[in-house]
């Protein structure tokens, strides 16, 4: 707000060197040679490291969801004989400044065997090297006897639905800036964002260092939905070349390397079928899906197709089921998992084919969704399916109360018919809806210290991280109400290993929930050491006194002595008098253990109108009702939901990667890749409802990072046939202008047709 | 990689005497010769308008200009928007609406909007809303600027009219 915020290109240090990657402008082929000669004689460039330089850095490994076969497929920091997608890092450059490293690295030239580049996944899997297939593995999930479930039905539903290759593209690019401090041993890397204390531990393995002589450094993090914090190549570069150039390394990349280099996402096709029986009741479902991963398996390895295959049943009982996700490698930008991973693409598949069911049995859509759901005396509901080393067992939810709620907040009783007579007027306009169930709170475990000093602030040290969410807020408020102080006497510390051994991050809207329920143990058990001094110093009972905006007062309000809380603290110090033998401090830690994830869920609801001529459509309205359990601050997931709108409408209208035949990307600027700016977004009316507070902590809390973006291209695409009068129209998104055109034309073509 | 030239930047009314290339931007500049990090950088193609600031009064994609062209002009980026520690009437409208998350785009919409209120005070919502999607956000889905902006735009309405 007033420009001292300290982003990673805002960290500088002394005698720091700058570096730039060079990177390959092939999509396939074989790498036969690196010349750096002409780079080297520039003035000011002190090295240029290709593979060689760093064979000995193994390859980058999983975070999560590691499955057998993967391992050949990881990425390293550098091609060696093979690049795999235009911009894999080639060659770094170190340099005085930024402008010379550039220059330089213009300077490096490549010698690469171009070979045919793989760019489909509805072919045939290819050679990702001799001897392995693009297919590495297939994630396979699913109960019941599907086949019999098929044989027996009333009708089968199917459709080809394709999600397209998007990302989150946060405003900041990637950066990093390594440091090695000689007269501690310790290498420091800042920038760091998401999982700090993972990520430490990776590096220090990969260099050959002890974890506890690597420190990561969260300033400012300019967003990050899932694709910021995960360990790139270049990460593990600036580290390496801190320590062997013996110079700090300062790493910024620019708006194109970002659109090639960063985790692209979402881009997979569902062969999708459902048994139904006449009622339109779902008796089985089958999803043969291919997920197009990219060059390489990064951090997140089969997480996202293995969320998808897991969370595409939503909030619908399903007797047998069955998902089959192909990871399949392709010579693109490699993929990782990018807000409601696996969801915006199932939503969007599972949504598409409920309203396939109703127009196939002549229903009204949200009938046959009343009939599928999951009642809330279901609840707790097992699914026998696991996802993220987690048995997925929906905590709780009134999934109908709240689509009832939904459809009477936007009025669908009245909107029906008034956008039946505009369309009878001529306009093509239409209203969609779609239903979804989110997971969040995923552990295994948070861990929170709390301090008070002498002067009564108090700290909360956290091993989560800020990726610019509003963490820190939400954070203070459970320890001020927990604890009895302003929540401005309140200091949240995140993202640095240094200041607490053990973290788990910020991701799978984790954060609220797990740090959130830490926190308030944390807390719980300071105020009570407080309580338990106070009643010695004040001669006071415990169960009389309480503690009001820092102070342990008589909890009758009658007047008497107080102490505040920095005088307890006072009192408890190391030599102090009045400690009598407790442990120094006025501080206590808090570790909040769950093996199981919980599941917030969500109704969006969309009004389009599409302009015949032009194919853009303009969104008239847009609702999100979602259930959070229990809303710490209203204002803070507001914001999370119209975010994870924006980002969703994006991606169903407008954000694209699209590749050449030889796998040269297209989308490579903002003037290519379409964001949203003010005019798309329209005004989303958010309804934040608790009414199925979690069971699986204290506050009931469930996330609401990832719900805004979940059932966009659901509830749009819905919206859209609705105008088109065609139902199943959309299958592919996004839904491009000129997409949409060929779609009108059929549906005025069909319309002719019928007349 | 040429000669460097000797070039006057005037930030917040502060004049920074500095030496750079002609290729050199404004924003580098600005960021890293004159050290006020305030200002961002997202596509260094014009598109995002992170990196805005005003130029003799006008909002400017500084990753746009060339700090040579720049010498002797005044430059308000946002680290002058403030009074010591008093944020103005258009950051604390941010702050009551929630019109940050991560705050990357946040120096480039204040500079926008306190250039175009100054030169169009009397600007339409229409207008208004056409200006404020020269600049992306990523993280807030533009509603809380909006509220943002319409609260200042309408509270110097009002003080006019007072």
């Amino acid at each position: 707000m007033t420009g001292r915020g300290r982003f990673a290109a805002d960290i500088s240090f002394p005698q720091q060197l700058h570096m730039r990657i060079v990177r390959s402008n092939f999509a396939h082929g074989r790498l036969r040679a690196i010349n750096a000669d002409a780079a080297l004689a520039l003035p000011g460039v002190h090295a240029v490291w290709t593979a060689a330089d760093v064979a000995d850095i193994p390859p980058i490994d999983f975070r999560l969801s590691r499955i057998e076969g993967l391992e050949p497929y990881r990425q390293r920091l550098f091609a060696t004989s093979f690049v795999r997608y235009v911009g894999e890092p080639v060659a770094a450059v170190f340099a005085d400044d930024p402008y010379l490293a550039e220059d330089a690295a213009e300077l490096v030239t490549l010698d690469v065997e171009e070979l045919p580049a793989i760019l489909h996944t509805d072919v045939e899997p290819g050679e990702f090297e001799p001897g392995r297939s693009t297919e590495p593995a297939i994630v396979r999930k699913g109960y019941g006897d599907v086949d019999s479930a098929f044989r027996a039905a009333h009708a089968v539903v199917a459709a080809t639905l394709s999600t397209g290759r998007h990302s989150g593209v946060p405003l900041e690019t990637r950066g990093a800036i390594a440091r090695y401090d000689a007269a501690r041993d310790v290498l420091e890397l800042h920038g760091a964002a998401k999982v700090p204390h993972w990520n430490r531990d990776q590096i220090a393995r990969m260099l050959g260092r002890p974890a506890a002589s690597v420190q990561l450094y969260e300033g400012h993090v300019g967003g990050g939905f899932g694709i910021r914090g995960e360990i790139y190549p270049e990460d593990v570069l600036v580290c390496a070349a801190a320590l062997r150039l013996q110079r700090p390394i300062k790493w910024i990349e620019d708006r194109r390397e970002h659109l090639i280099a960063a985790n692209h996402s979402r881009q997979q096709q569902h062969h999708v079928r459902a048994a139904i029986d006449k009622d339109g009741r779902i008796l089985a479902l089958d999803d043969e899906m291919f997920h197009d991963q990219g060059a390489y398996m990064r951090t997140h390895a089969a997480t996202v197709p293995d969320l998808a295959a897991a969370m595409l049943p939503g909030p619908y009982r399903i007797p047998a089921y069955r998902a089959n996700a192909h990871i399949r490698l392709t010579n693109k930008t490699p993929c990782g998992t990018y807000r409601a991973p696996g969801r915006f693409e199932t939503t969007f598949v599972r949504e598409r084919l409920m309203d396939a069911i109703a127009a196939k049995l002549g229903l009204d859509p949200i009938e046959v969704r009343r009939r599928n759901l999951i009642g809330s005396d279901e609840m707790p509901y097992e699914r026998p399916l696991d996802t993220l080393g987690t048995h997925i067992v929906l905590d709780s939810g009134d999934y109908a109360g709240l689509l009832d709620k939904a459809l009477a907040a936007i009025d669908w009783a009245r909107l029906r018919p008034t956008l039946a007579a505009r369309r009878a007027a001529g306009e093509m306009v239409g209203a969609g809806f779609a239903l979804f169930v989110e997971k969040s709170g995923l552990g295994p475990f948070d861990l929170v210290k709390i301090d008070v000093d002498a002067n009564g602030m108090v700290e909360v040290v956290s091993g989560s991280a800020s990726v610019g969410q509003g963490m820190e807020t939400v954070i203070a408020q459970i320890c001020a109400e927990t604890l009895g102080v302003d929540y401005r006497k309140i200091r949240v510390t995140h993202g640095q290993t240094d200041k607490i051994e053990k973290g788990m991050g910020a991701f799978a809207s984790r954060v609220t929930v797990m740090t959130g329920e830490a926190t308030r143990l944390a807390a719980t058990a300071v105020r009570t050491k407080a309580i338990e001094v106070a009643s010695e110093l004040l001669q006071t009972p415990a169960e009389q006194l309480d503690v009001v905006d820092g102070e342990v007062v008589r909890s009758d309000a009658m007047p008497g002595p107080s102490v505040d809380l920095g005088a307890i603290a006072r009192a408890l110090a190391l030599n102090s008098p009045l400690r009598h033998g407790r442990t120094p401090g006025l501080s206590a830690e808090g570790w909040f253990h769950s093996n199981h994830m919980n599941y917030p869920y969500g109704v969006h609801i969309a009004v389009t109108k599409i302009d015949q001529d032009t194919g853009a459509v303009d969104i008239e309205r847009y609702l999100v009702a979602y259930d959070v359990g229990k809303a710490v601050n209203p204002m803070l997931i507001e914001g999370q939901i119209v975010g994870g709108c924006a980002q969703g409408i994006g991606g169903t209208l407008l954000e694209e990667f699209l590749y050449d035949e030889r796998g040269e990307p297209l989308s490579v600027t903002f003037a290519d890749y379409l964001m949203p700016t003010v005019r798309e977004i329209p005004t989303v009316d958010v309804l934040i409802c608790e009414d199925a507070p979690s069971p699986l902590n204290p506050l009931g809390l469930k996330g609401a990072g990832e719900g805004g973006a979940n059932a966009v291209g659901a509830a749009i695409s819905a919206a859209i046939d609705d105008a088109l009068g065609t139902p199943g129209a959309v299958t592919e998104l996004p839904i491009t202008p000129q997409r949409l055109r060929r779609l009108i034309r059929r549906a005025i073509a069909c319309d002719q047709n019928t007349r | 990689m040429s000669e460097r030239s000797d070039v006057t930047l005037t930030i917040n009314g502060k004049a920074h005497a500095i030496r750079v290339e002609p290729r050199r931007t404004l924003v580098d500049a600005i960021r890293e010769d004159c050290g006020q990090t305030g200002t961002h950088i997202g596509c260094e193609h014009g598109v995002c308008g992170a990196c805005t600031v005003l130029v003799d009064g006008a909002p400017v994609r500084s990753c746009l200009m060339f700090a040579v062209q720049a010498d002797g002009k005044q430059i308000r980026t946002v680290e002058g928007l403030a009074s010591g520690d008093e944020l103005n009437a258009l950051q604390r409208a941010f702050m009551d609406h929630h019109g940050l998350q991560c705050g990357f785009c946040t120096p480039g919409f204040l500079m926008l909007i306190t250039g175009v209120l100054e030169r169009e005070p009397d600007i339409s919502d229409e207008e208004l809303l056409d200006v404020l999607s020269s600049n992306l956000c990523r993280c807030t889905g533009y509603q809380n600027i909006v509220k943002a902006a319409r609260a200042v735009a309408g509270e110097l309405r009002q003080r006019r009219t007072a």
